[in-house]
């Protein structure tokens, strides 16, 4: 547990304030801590645009005129925003996990007659479990990553796509009709008119949900990932000079403390930036923000 | 074992009357149900103080963001960035953290480490924050002609903040103070997982729901009953404030009043 990156840290005994600071925060264990951040922020940057696809995808089907696609398009709106979102992270995790291997199970032990529910227990064939027990520990994190990621995005992508389909609805009538006119079809009208010109209506909605995303991310404690809070929890808590170089009391108090401030300094960042999206995105368009833009330049 | 056997012995487990111990084994309907059920005792405690209390604060610290005087608009601005620009999970631990150690030196707040009170606290000033938020909004909304009004009849300072200005502000506020309800609601879900120890296993509906989901392997059960009983908490909670939205807007034409809709996308 010696400190690799600094030289006096050899020993932290004799440390004065600063340096043992400087020392305590390189220290291998906090590396996991730092490497959770990352997670956070890779988390953030895979979900969005995949729940920004969901979202679409959904709006597209809630809107469609062929009935099954509309009912599947609105039932996915309706279920998930319908529910606690917590129960639904806790739920939607393990179905997702036991429907995988499942069909795992089918495909690769056919001849299993024992019932895959035995009682309390679910119970597949070694083979299909997912992942592997021989696997390696780094796909295991990754598989439950990968889990987290894909419920996120469902879960987001029934937001955006309430957000998408609100902001198809807000297009000008007009627009859409002067279309028609010119003789372009249902998809012309909708690739060249409806899309480009629904963001400025989409964008606070989704800025709002970007917010409530980053303010979603310590919901990963809960799906077992050893994420911020694990590792604030863990870091935290009162260490003895008989495990460590460097003793402390309990500092949870503070590592919380720190996560706070570094949410809030990320979503005060991303509030300022979507404020200059909005104002660009503003620019030119036929509602009272792009009005109100054109006389302050004249 | 009839199924009045296990309401009577499980009804009330989430306040610590009842049986001692949770059921280990043969986990029927009536147990997850009866349970979970229980387990909303917490829940709606949780969410109907903080709602109440959360009401009073929510008020002042819009008329502080709207005030003219910059020590109080700054702070009324900082409470209400703080709680709504963090996640309320990590208020909750840092919260918790918090209450531990001041413990230490101060015995005074030892109830605050506890659930009961502890949680309470930080739901009432998440909450006051969001309202505040969506208060404030009304109150920069109100139409000028009202104001202008009650200058003419000579209402002025707390006179016209009770008039006129407040149940305005209330009338145009209510419909998306209702989400906040509801959300408020659903984020009462999160303190046994934050933290906050459940004594006794006395827990809320999800930590009993997670509680059946993790002993019998299977999430079918208990997360749609939970679900269930969150819909109909849902339900209720929007009759009674539809009722109140009503009685706001009993003076207007039918046809102006603002209808409540249902807005449920946030986490927080």
């Amino acid at each position: 547990m010696r400190c690799p990156i600094f030289s006096f840290c050899t020993d932290p005994d004799t440390l004065g304030q600063l340096q043992w600071f400087l020392c305590y925060f390189t220290t291998a264990k906090h590396a996991g801590l730092y490497v959770a951040v990352g997670t956070v922020l890779l988390l953030l940057a895979v979900t969005a645009p995949v729940a920004l696809g969901f979202g679409f995808a959904g709006a597209v089907a809630a809107r469609s005129s062929f009935l099954p696609l509309t009912l599947f398009g609105r039932g996915y709106i309706a279920i998930v925003r319908g529910v606690p979102d917590i129960a639904f992270f806790l739920f939607f995790i393990i179905a997702l996990d036991q429907f995988l291997e499942w069909i795992r199970h089918s495909i690769k032990c056919p001849d299993w007659t024992d019932p895959i529910r035995q009682g309390n227990d679910f119970v597949v064939c070694q083979a299909a479990k997912l992942p592997l027990g021989t696997a390696p520990q780094w796909v295991h994190e990754t598989y439950g990553f990968a889990l987290a990621v894909f419920t996120f995005s469902i879960v987001f992508g029934a937001f955006a796509a309430n957000v998408l389909f609100g902001a198809m609805q807000a297009v000008p009538h007009a627009q859409t009709e002067t279309a028609a006119a010119y003789g372009m079809n249902p998809r012309q009208t909708f690739w060249r008119i409806v899309v480009p010109q629904m963001w400025v209506y989409a964008l606070p909605g989704l800025g709002n949900l970007w917010m409530v995303l980053i303010k979603a991310t310590p919901l990963l404690f809960l799906l077992g990932i050893e994420d911020i809070v694990y590792w604030a929890r863990e870091l935290g808590g009162i260490k003895t000079a008989r495990f460590t170089d460097y003793p402390h009391g309990d500092w949870r108090m503070w590592y919380f403390l720190a996560l706070l401030v570094f949410y809030l300094a990320f979503t005060k960042v991303s509030e300022v930036f979507l404020d200059r999206v909005m104002k660009r995105l503003t620019h030119g368009q036929a509602t009272a923000g792009g009005e109100a833009q054109r006389k302050g330049m004249a | 074992m009839s199924c009045w056997d296990i309401i009577a012995d499980y009804g009330l487990r989430s306040i610590g009357i009842g049986e001692r111990l949770l059921p280990r084994s043969d986990f029927t309907l009536c147990h997850q149900f009866t349970l979970i059920g229980s387990g909303m005792i917490w829940n709606i405690y949780f969410g109907i103080l903080a709602l109440i209390t959360g009401f009073v604060l929510a008020v002042s610290l819009a008329v502080g963001k709207a005030s003219h005087n910059t020590v109080i608009r700054k702070t009324a601005e900082w409470i209400i960035f703080v709680f709504r620009g963090s996640p309320l999970f990590i208020q909750f631990f840092f919260a918790y953290f918090l209450f531990l150690s001041l413990k230490q030196t101060f015995p005074v707040f030892s109830p605050l480490t506890s659930a009961w009170a502890g949680a309470l606290v930080v739901l009432f000033l998440n909450t006051a924050a969001y309202s505040g938020e969506i208060f404030y909004g009304a109150l920069q909304s109100i139409p000028k002609g009202d104001i202008e009004a009650a200058d003419a009849y000579g209402l002025t300072g707390l006179k016209r903040f009770r008039r006129i200005t407040f149940p305005t502000m209330l009338r145009l506020a209510w419909p998306a103070y209702t989400n906040e309800a509801i959300f408020l609601f659903h984020a009462t879900t999160l303190v046994f997982f934050s933290g906050f120890p459940a004594k006794r296993q006395q827990g809320d509906a999800l930590y009993y729901a997670s509680y059946f989901a993790d002993k019998t392997f299977n999430p079918f059960v208990p997360y749609p009953i939970l679900a269930g009983y969150f819909i109909v908490l849902t339900l209720i909670v929007i009759a009674i404030f539809g009722a109140i939205n009503k009685r706001l807007n009993r003076h207007l034409p039918q046809q102006q009043m603002s209808k409540i809709r249902l807005k449920m996308n946030l986490i927080r």
